[in-house]
């Protein structure tokens, strides 16, 4: 196993894990960035440069910046000296040691999961623009639509309590 | 070499840190991180089988990560302007303390 590859996973692990564990909200949104940045060199690893570009743009520019603003704008004024997780926290982790280890027990138990690496394929730049006027025109359009809606709806949504309580 | 296996088990290990993370944080924002984690899991999945499958010129697994990527950004920001919204009306970020639909 290459050495790269371990620690890549170990670092999108442990930023995840302290992502979810640290109860600071502003370095949960760091550590989630990290995650998303190690997750990129992930993609890079698999020969895949356009996806982990994108992600890069896409998590880390937009929504870990987005992320930070949501916190800045959500001061929790009531919130000092409470306890951040739920009670019964040994549940929802138990969900989780759960799910880990059926998922891990089915993927290690799989025969087709031991293939090795096949030679690296030439997905340049120019191939996947042509397959996105091509063959993936449609969703194309329609993610077009979606991320539309999603705005006009975001904007609609975080407006509309204001108008109603008057501008005072 | 690496093998896909290793792959696979990483996301598997991303995927219930992010719903270990959603079920037991409070916090609306840190449920929402919790969600585009098991989200950039299954991206991680997408790309690994397409590396690995038997025709990777096709591209679908790659396409299919660029879409989802797209989505996911979609869904961050309407689920980050409804914490927003909850949070004017409420005054709390707090998911023990939202308990009602109405008002």
């Amino acid at each position: 196993m290459h050495t790269g590859f371990l620690l890549l996973a170990l670092l999108t692990l442990a930023s995840a894990g302290a992502a979810m564990c640290l109860r600071n909200l502003v370095h949960c949104a760091l550590c989630v960035a990290i995650s998303f940045v190690s997750l990129a060199a992930l993609f890079l690893t698999l020969d895949a440069e356009f996806v982990g570009f994108a992600q890069i743009l896409v998590y880390v520019g937009a929504v870990a910046i987005l992320i930070v603003i949501a916190i800045l704008l959500t001061r929790d004024i009531s919130g000092h000296g409470q306890s951040l997780v739920f009670k019964p926290w040994t549940l929802g982790v138990g969900v989780g040691a759960l799910v880990a280890g059926s998922l891990v027990s089915a993927v290690t138990s799989s025969a087709f999961t031991h293939r090795e690496l096949p030679p690296a394929p030439a997905a340049t730049v120019r191939q996947l623009g042509e397959s996105l006027m091509t063959t993936y025109v449609v969703p194309l359009e329609i993610i077009g639509l979606l991320l539309t809606a999603a705005l006009l709806g975001a904007v609609l949504l975080a407006r509309r309590e204001n108008e109603g309580g008057g501008r005072s | 070499m690496t093998t896909l296996q290793s792959y696979l088990i990483l996301s598997a290990l991303l995927f219930s840190i992010g719903l270990a993370g959603a079920l037991t944080r409070r916090n609306a924002i840190l449920v929402l991180i919790g969600i585009e984690l098991m989200l950039n899991a299954a991206n991680l999945n997408f790309i690994a089988f397409w590396r690995y499958g038997p025709h990777p010129e096709a591209l679908t697994g790659v396409m299919f990560a660029l879409f989802s990527i797209g989505v996911a950004a979609a869904e961050a920001a309407v689920g980050l302007a409804l914490i927003i919204a909850i949070y004017r009306h409420y005054k709390t970020a707090n998911l023990d303390k939202v308990t009602t639909l109405k008002g």
